[in-house]
Formats: C-alpha cells, structure tokens, sequence
C-alpha cells in the first residue's frame, strides 16, 4: 500500500513530445492530456481544453520511475532525511513511487510503527510511498516480525535490508510464511563470516591499499542458498543490490530452471568500479561495494537482457560529518534518488551500451512488475505518472542543489546530461523543473529546458 | 633531472609553491629515492661529527601525531627534526582529546592552527594522511596508516640494505610471514619494484592477498634463494583464537619461524619491529652477526632526517647545495 498527501489532479497537456512506452508499445512524437489527474488523450494534435499546456518539443515523455530500494532514514535520523525531504528528492529524480527500507531506527517490524509512517506520509510525502518491514523482530535474525499483521496493515513487502538472515533454517521459516502474507521477501545477501567487516571489494585495489577486503563469494553464497530455499519451498524472492557476477549467473540460472526469483542493480554496481575506492573517498564506500569490471559487465548484461529487472537507487543518506572521516571509519551507502537517470544516462545511454527504452522499462514498469505495484503507463485511462525528460540538458552536480537533506553523492562535481524536467506522480505535477524552484534557493533552473542544452 | 614527483596537493587551487607531502611509496619515482637516499648518507655523514645537531631546519615547527602506540617511528622522527634544529610536539591520542571523541578532522584543524611544518601522523585508518593534507597547510609524512603504507620505512629498508648488503638493482630479498595485515610489506613491494629488487612473499596462504600480483610462496624454503630475508611481525592480534589464519602461533613458528637452520650461511635477516622472539624469529637469528636489525633502527634517524628535510626543502638543488657546504 503506498500513501502520500492528498493533492488535487492536474490539468496539463504535454504538446509534441516523443512519448515513448516501450511497454505499451509507443515510440512517437505525440500530445497527451491529463484531465484532473487521469491520462484522457494520446495523439496527434489534442485540444488543449483551456489546460496548461506544456511545449515538450525536442524532450521524452516516460512513465514516471519507481523506486523499489530507498532509506528514508525516519523514524530515527530525521537530520539525514525525512519522508518529506526524501520524497521531494524522489519527485526531482522523476519518481512517481518509492519503497522504503526497514532498518531505522526504531526498526519496522510493528504495526504500531508501520501505523505512525502511514500518517506520516499522509502529511508530508510528496509522492506515494511503500513502506517494507522487516523479517525478523529488530532485524536480529532470531524471531519472525508478525508479517500477517504488517501486510494487514500496509507493508508493501518484508526485508532486513543492511543485515542478511544469517540462519538458514529461519529463511526457510520465513519463506513458508509469506505464503499466508502474499508479500515478497527482499534479500539482503551476504555471508557476513566472509565479508567479516570488509570495506572494499576483495580485489587488487584492496590488495594494494590495504583494506579489509569483502569478496564476491560472500555475495553469491548466500544468494545460492537463498535461491535453493525459495525454490524448495516454491516460493518468490527478490534479490537486493546484486552486485558479483557469480550472483548473477545464479539468478540467471534459477529463472531459466523457472524459479519466481527477481533481481535489482544500482546505479553504482553498474557505473563504478573498484578502482574509484582509490581515491579513498568516503562517498564511494557502499555495502555491498562496488567491484571489478568483470562484475560491473555482468550486471549491464544482466540488466540488458533482462535477467535483472530493476534499477534500484539504494538511497542511503548520511550526516556530512560522519562521511567527513577516513574511508574505514565512514558509514556504508550513498546518495542516488537525484541522479539516477542522469548518470545512468550519460554512462549507459550515451556511449551506446544500454538502449533508452531498456534503461526506461528497467526504472519503471520492472520494479512495478517485481513488488506488484500498479504499472505506470501512458494510456487514456491510466493515472498520470509521467516523466518529462530533456536529453540534452546538461547539469553538474553540487551538494547544494539536493532535495535530500544529505549530499554524500558519488557524483559530486560530476557534469551529467539528461535531466529530468517535470514528474507527475498519482496525477498531480510533483516536480517541475522549469519553474524556479523555492525549495531548493540558489540551485539553477533554467527558464526553459531549451536554456543549457547544448 | 629536476622532476619532482613527491604528492602533490590536488585538493587545493594551484598556488606556489605545490605542497609536498610523503604518504605513499606509489607516489615517488626511482629519482625521488635516489635523492632521499643520498641526502640520508649526507646526514650519517654529520651525525658522525662531534657535534651531531644541524642548524638545517631552524624555526621550522614539526608535530607528531600518534593515533597508534610506536616506539621506534615515534622517538626516530622526533630525533630526526630536533638533530635538525626544528622544534618539535608530540601530540598522542592516549591523553589527548582525541580519548574524549574529538575526530581526525578536528585535531587537525586545531593542530593546524600553529601553523606546523610537517605534520607526521600514524593513524589505524587508511587516507587519514590526506584527510590532514586536506584540512591543514602543513607537509604531511605519513609514519603508518593502517594497513596500508609506511612509506619512511620503506626507505630505511632501502637505505639499510644499500649499505649492508650492496647497490640495490638485481638483488633478491624474501619477505616472510604476515603480508595481509602488513602495510611494512606493502610499501616494500613498491619501493622494491622502483628499484629493481626481486621480491618473494611467503608465509600461510591465508596471509599472502593472492590479488597483490606478486611473487609468492607458502614453502619456507623458497627463502634460501634470497638474498636478504625481511621477517614481519606476527601480530598477536591477529592470531586471536577464532581467527584461524593459522591454527596456533606454534604451528606457524614450526612451519614459517626463522631459524638458522632455514638460512643459508650470510644470508642477511631484516625486521621492521617491534618482533617476537621465538616465533617469527628465533632469537639465535636476531642476534647474529647477519642480523641487520640494529641497522635498520640506525637507518631509521637518518632516513626520517632526509624525508624531513626533502618535504621542506625540495629537490635535487637542495641536496646539492647541503652536500657543498659539507664538504666546505
């Protein structure tokens, strides 16, 4: 169940923009209409109404993203993010839907806890937003959460995100639960008697530096035995931030052998490799890390041919002075709600390595598809959750121009192109990037998407 | 040639002159050691005299910063700059406020505040030289951060084995024991590498990073092959019961412990200390005449003293200018 403010539909017609929905089997140039939040017209040349019409010539309108992996760091570290700022930061990355990871602080592994969220959200979230609970009671591995009871009350799914289920038998426990719940298990997967502390993939980099070193196998151990456990008790997993290439070939090998098993990348998994943790910056420090390039190729097929489903941003904010420290001492994660299309875009798109349409079913209709969220689509009839890119654009990335109340972006001071210029999300515009924007003081919007392309 | 290799300071807009810094061994060339090395047999030179203390580094401030318990590093680099007529302070985290959470980046900045020189850090973490490099102006000299570089001691290794055993190029040195907790053997292999030393690791499998690309063995008897054996120090700390990167400090002595048995005649034997005698080294070694132990702590003074006296000063110009008025 998502929930967000109550906002009134829109009124907005989108005039001469390549609407492309790969699912729906669109790739044109076209006008749409939204009438008070609901899609009524896709075509050529549809009448305006008296709406406010926006000229979208030259840009790609999109089924709005949605994001199945986010900390929104409430209850408990408000100071790093907060529904409202991490949903603000949603909308200005072009999401129409995010899902919220468990591990706060305190955990969510109540309906009491679950409960005060939901109000929460129906105050302050800009966009819809799920919340998952944990498997186990304080993410502790040893008792299962009262899951009937969450999914009653609204968990989209259950996860111990941060932390693995370390004890086999409760994964199997847990598994045969969530046939009663209907609810996906989301996988945090690593044997943490190898990874044992590590900072950095276990490779030349951390060979040579010195650091702690968390392998590869750590990773794919555990998705094989998570693998093997759900397709015993035939039941549907969803395998978080994959990151080895050995993972990958496991996932791929269980879907062949018609296992229900999904996967999600991130971003960085796909972008970095481990040859960036030599610049010892803190923001390049995530769990688990990014690796060789070997691993980082696997995941670009993987997401290419489909085997992985979903980009998943991993949205992980910190307190600046906490990442103001030396490498091992900083906490795990990084930033990625703002910049997802953009990097992913110019790194993938650009060069040729991914086709757009791919990049845009895998941050949208793929996530929807895993969590059993309503699809966002371009169709008369559909609510409107669309994203109105510009491809052209160019923007560099600075700590002051996030929504997000933290900045700790490995992206910092990197020039980006293709940016996201307006988000509807459950029919109302949530983002609109060609107005200057009094949230974010001294971040530069342009007057017209026109104004910085190149 | 003139090229000056030494870290420079990219975090700052460029200004004159480019800080020089010492944090890793990576970050010199075969030149840089060359001259650090030459500046170093200068000092011996002057250390021999009656009066031991140059007037070199007058006026100069250098702090020494210790997040980590160190005898040798710690007395060596505080000799060195006050041989050098540089006034010195020693701040250590045990007393200090870094015992009441202060944070790296706020000791440095409170330390920077004096305006130091050099400021010569150890620290448990890798990077915490350059996070000082970054919120201070001083010349930082990295004396050991975490697992990952010690460069001067690299380069009192160099220097050592230079005088001991002969000119550098084509000798073959065998480092022994723990190399994956070992950042004595990380910076060794790249200053072996500039400068042409073969380099042979041994010692339990689990110990030697397979990844690192070098040569490397778990037969102790690869050791007889090499010209000089560089003992590690078996970390107690890392032996802890449940760890199980051996079975037992005894299996590993049996297996891996230096005995005269396992040398051949002459062969000369190197450690970085502080060692533990009996288990990775049998105490009939450390105190032979091929034991080189002595010499490495002496190496230790004036190798710090060029480091010190480079990072201020500069370049082969300097070092030319200091060997004249010595002979003058």
């Amino acid at each position: 169940m998502l929930w967000s403010k109550e906002r009134q539909g829109d009124n907005v017609v989108f005039r001469g923009a390549r609407v492309l929905d790969s699912v729906e089997g669109i790739d044109a140039i076209l006008d749409v209409r939204i009438d008070n939040g609901v899609i009524t017209a896709v075509a050529e040349q549809v009448s305006a109404n008296g709406h406010r019409v926006v000229d979208a010539t030259g840009l790609v309108l999109a089924p709005a993203f949605v994001d199945p992996h986010v900390h929104l760091r409430t209850p408990g570290r408000e100071d790093e993010e907060t529904i409202a700022s991490g949903t603000s930061a949603a909308a200005a990355g072009g999401y129409c839907a995010i899902l919220a990871m468990p591990n706060t602080d305190p955990i969510v592994d109540s309906a009491d806890t679950l409960g005060s969220l939901a109000e929460t959200a129906k105050r302050e979230a800009e966009i819809p937003v799920g919340f998952l609970a944990a498997i186990t009671r304080g993410q502790g591995g040893e008792e299962l959460t009262e899951m009937g009871e969450l999914a009653d009350a609204g968990a989209v799914a259950f996860s111990d995100d941060g932390v693995p289920v370390a004890s086999a038998g409760l994964m199997r426990r847990a598994l045969q639960y969530a046939s009663v719940t209907g609810r996906l298990l989301a996988l945090h997967c690593e044997e943490t008697t190898l990874s044992r502390g590590g900072h950095v993939h276990e490779g030349a980099v951390a060979a040579e530096l010195g650091f702690a070193a968390y392998p590869s196998v750590a990773e794919s151990v555990m998705v094989e035995r998570d693998l093997s456990l759900a397709a015993y008790e035939e039941q549907q997993v969803h395998l978080l931030h994959l990151s080895a290439a050995e993972s990958v070939a496991a996932l791929r090998r269980a879907r062949e052998s018609g296992g229900r098993a999904s996967g999600e990348v991130t971003p960085h998994h796909l972008v970095l490799t481990d040859e960036a943790v030599r610049s010892l910056d803190p923001n390049v420090k995530m769990n688990p890390p990014v690796r060789a390039e070997r691993d980082r190729v696997a995941l670009l097929d993987a997401l290419r041919d489909g085997t992985i489903e979903a980009i998943a941003t991993d949205h992980a904010p910190h307190a600046r002075h906490e990442k103001d420290v030396p490498f091992e001492a900083a906490p795990f994660g990084v930033t990625g709600l703002e910049t997802a299309f953009s990097v992913l875009y110019t790194e993938l798109v650009e060069p040729g390595l991914l086709q757009l349409a791919t990049l845009l079913e895998r941050l949208s209709a793929g996530p929807s598809r895993i969590f059993g969220l309503e699809r966002p689509r371009i169709a008369a009839g559909a609510p409107a959750n669309l994203v109105l890119l510009d491809l052209g654009a160019v923007t560099r990335v600075t700590a002051d121009g996030f929504r997000s109340r933290s900045a700790n972006s490995w992206l910092l001071g990197r020039t980006l192109r293709g940016r996201v210029t307006m988000t509807v999300a459950a029919g109302a515009v949530v983002y609109d990037g060609r107005r200057l924007d009094g949230a974010r003081p001294g971040a530069e919007a342009p007057a017209s998407p026109a104004a910085e392309r190149e | 040639m003139n090229s000056i290799h030494l870290v420079r300071d990219d975090l700052r807009p460029p200004g004159p002159p480019p800080r020089r810094h010492l944090i890793s061994i990576a970050d010199l060339t075969r030149d840089d050691v060359d001259r650090l090395l030459g500046t170093a047999h200068v000092f011996e030179g002057s250390l021999a005299r009656h009066v031991k203390k140059l007037p070199t580094l007058k006026g100069y401030l250098v702090v020494n910063l210790f997040y980590e318990s160190s005898t040798r590093t710690s007395s060596s680099f505080e000799l060195a700059a006050k041989r050098l007529s540089a006034d010195t302070l020693t701040v250590k985290s045990v007393g200090s406020s870094v015992d009441k959470g202060e944070s790296l980046k706020d000791t440095a900045l409170t330390l920077g505040a004096y305006d130091p020189d050099v400021i010569v850090i150890r620290h448990p973490q890798i990077g915490s030289p350059q996070l000082v490099a970054r919120e201070t102006r001083a010349h930082v000299v990295n004396a050991g951060d975490g697992k990952h570089q010690h460069p001067t001691q690299a380069l009192l290794d160099l220097y050592t084995i230079q005088q001991q055993v002969g000119p550098l190029e084509g000798l073959h040195v065998a480092v022994v024991g723990d190399v994956l907790h070992s950042r004595v053997a990380r910076s060794l292999l790249q200053a072996f590498d500039l400068v042409g030393i073969r380099c042979t690791l041994v010692g339990p499998p689990a110990l030697l990073p397979r990844q690192l690309g070098a040569e490397m063995t778990s037969d102790i008897g690869a050791i007889r092959d090499a010209d000089v054996v560089y003992v590690l120090r078996m970390q107690n700390e890392r032996m802890q019961a449940g760890a199980n990167y051996v079975p037992s400090l005894r299996e590993y002595t049996a297996r891996w412990g230096i005995t005269p048995e396992r040398l051949r005649p002459g062969q000369k034997v190197m450690h970085p200390g502080p060692m533990n005698r009996g288990v990775e080294l049998d105490p009939r070694v450390a105190d032979s005449a091929d034991s080189l132990i002595e010499a490495q702590v002496r190496s230790g003074l004036v190798v710090r003293m060029a480091v010190l006296y480079d990072v201020l000063t500069g370049g082969p110009t300097g070092v030319r200018a200091l060997a004249a008025a010595e002979v003058a």
